[in-house]
């Protein structure tokens, strides 16, 4: 660690990865209701379940990519990070607000918390991932602006770096994105548009900069390849990321009442969504090849390398697999989506999530050449077990998506199988989607496990 | 092929190209927001559709149910549940929903549950404006067919 103010990213890292598994957790729990319909009701039905795991997921990355900034930003602009002070506030304030809001979901009925004074006044709540009371959304926002203050004010005050810069930009893009969350209008055909504005744009849009900058970061930390040749990388993914991703966003709007030429204008853009991923899969595997050092942490190069493929499979693969609008026609809302959602967050943004932990957490703790052979040893096989385990459950709620079309979107009105009948038909398939999450959850154990091996001396 | 590109022209493809893709999707968002009145047919949005809309959303719906096929795979889309549910009746609709909704969560033991919401008959005729209004949104012919 070459600056102290680094050291503000561990507590971070570490409440990242307690939520990751408490996402899981509740994942396995919706797994289990899919087959039992009584597990657990009504003490916490199927769409509390779901907030919790789907609004878990979103906080332990913004915890990730704040740990992970406020490790490399010192780094990379080579001096002190502005306010370490201010860094500790943030996060003792995010974590008390998120687990506040966690324990209203569970705790209390969500009507009762959308008739709760802030969100009385001004309504938010009841859309997908942005269910939050209106009170936690405007402390999202003071978060997520210290946290952008800080970062720019270190970067201002030193070195510039592509990396830096790029991070800069995707978390401005965050931040102003994050804004149209306050916008809920009667209509809910504008709702739904102007809803993507927030999901697909950050996550088909400025999540991917934040990606790329931290991707990058670890390559060069780990194979010692020179920046230029990096940057030129960087731009040509972000490019591409940008070019597509943003006309993308017309992949969401084929059905949900906005003009017809979003069909035309969201399959051609989106069809090439998965070219910055294959990029990305290019640039680390040519960064790997022309190393110029041995980095003791292999591990982390491993972590690098499986963001760059999963990330690709999952966004890339399963993305264009029904971005296509008469695809999507038999497709939209079945459980091909949720397949992709799966594989996409995982394989892009928990495992950039894992890269700079693994790279960093070692350093952090002391070990600057990375944790020893038996720590990385165990860590490998954490890495194979929860992408195994994603692939896997991935796999089959692809199997159970293409049922679902088969029984119930390809027939006609008087030959298609309802909805709850097609489910009951692709239980066995559930079964298997459950048994693949319980190997993600031992992976995480697994994971947990690597920092605790002691090495013989 | 990387080595024929160069650090700036790189970096000029992303300056370009970013700015390219801003513009033009702004342009079009623009142009949407213009268009989503006449195809959502803004002019029906009621108070009562309105109010019904805030019902959906106090009470998570989206969390199990689809609606225009965006939401949770749990339970089935009700975007076009006025029309597979009721035949396009409304008010045979508005009674099918009132008896659905005061006998949840049916007993039928491992069948997947809907919480009872305990909502007014006030709030389940807003609801039902909701969904009669959200039914004759022109989006594009979907779902394929009436089963959602």
């Amino acid at each position: 660690m070459k600056y102290t103010s680094q050291m503000v990213a561990k507590p971070y890292f570490i409440f990242a990865l307690i939520l990751l598994a408490g996402e899981i957790v509740f994942g396995l729990g919706m797994g289990i209701q899919y087959l039992y319909g009584d597990f657990l009701f009504p003490a916490i039905p199927f769409n509390v379940m779901r907030m919790v795991h789907t609004n878990l997921l979103i906080v332990l990355l913004l915890f990730g990519f704040m740990g992970a900034t406020y490790y490399l930003i010192p780094e990379e602009s080579e001096r002190e990070l502005w306010s370490p002070l201010l860094a500790k506030i943030t996060f003792w304030v995010f974590a008390a607000a998120g687990v506040a809001t966690i324990l209203g979901y569970l705790l209390v009925p969500y009507a009762t918390l959308a008739e709760s004074i802030a969100n009385s006044f001004w309504p938010t709540m009841g859309r997908e991932f942005l269910e939050q009371p209106t009170i936690t959304k405007v402390g999202i926002v003071f978060v997520v602006l210290s946290y952008i203050l800080n970062t720019t004010m270190t970067v201002i005050k030193g070195r510039k770096t592509t990396i830096s810069v790029l991070l800069l930009t995707g978390l401005f893009g965050l931040a102003f994105f994050f804004l149209f969350a306050f916008y809920v209008p009667n209509n809910l055909v504008m709702d739904k548009f102007f809803w993507w504005f927030v999901v697909h744009l950050w996550v088909e849009a400025t999540w991917e900069l934040i990606l790329g900058a931290l991707l990058a970061f670890v390559l060069i930390k780990t194979t010692g390849v020179d920046r230029e040749h990096i940057d030129k990388w960087l731009y040509l993914i972000i490019a591409m990321t940008l070019i597509s991703g943003l006309a993308g966003t017309g992949h969401h709007f084929f059905y949900i009442g906005a003009p017809g030429y979003w069909l035309w204008i969201g399959s051609i853009a989106s069809a090439a969504e998965p070219i910055p991923f294959f990029l990305m899969i290019l640039f680390a595997f040519n960064m790997a090849k022309n190393r110029r050092i041995q980095h003791n942490n292999k591990i982390a190069l491993t972590w690098a390398k499986g963001t760059a493929v999963v990330g690709f499979l999952g966004a890339g693969v399963w993305g264009f697999l029904h971005t296509l609008a008469p695809i999507n026609y038999y497709t939209h809302g079945t459980q091909l989506t949720a397949a992709h959602g799966h594989l996409s967050f995982f394989g892009a943004y928990v495992m950039i999530c894992f890269t700079m932990i693994s790279y960093a957490m070692p350093i952090l703790r002391g070990r600057p050449h990375g944790n020893g052979p038996k720590s990385q040893k165990v860590e490998l096989t954490s890495f194979w077990m929860m992408v195994i385990g994603m692939i896997g459950l991935t796999l089959a709620l692809t199997a159970a998506g293409i049922m679902q079309i088969e029984m119930q979107r390809l027939p006609d009105s008087a030959h298609a199988l309802g909805f709850m009948e097609t489910q009951a038909a692709i239980k066995t398939v559930y079964a298997v989607r459950l048994a693949f999450g319980v190997i993600v959850l031992a992976g995480l154990f697994t994971y947990f496990y690597s920092f605790f091996v002691k090495e013989a001396k | 092929m990387t080595e024929r590109i160069t650090k700036n022209m790189a970096r000029n493809i992303y300056f370009g190209g970013g700015l390219f893709a801003i513009l033009l999707f702004t342009g079009l968002t623009v142009d949407t927001v213009q268009k989503i009145p006449k195809l959502s047919h803004d002019d029906k949005i009621t108070e009562s559709v309105a109010l019904g809309k805030k019902v959906w959303e106090n009470n998570n719906c989206v969390g199990c149910h689809t609606i225009m096929g965006e939401g949770a795979y749990y339970a089935p889309e009700l975007g076009n549940a006025f029309p597979r549910l009721a035949a396009g009746d409304e008010q045979a609709f508005k009674t099918y929903l009132a008896g659905w909704m005061a006998a949840q969560p049916l007993q039928t033991p491992n069948r997947r549950k809907m919480p009872q919401f305990n909502l007014t008959p006030e709030q389940v005729n807003n609801l039902a404006d909701f969904l009669i209004w959200t039914s004759r949104v022109n989006n594009q012919e979907w779902p394929p067919n009436i089963k959602g």
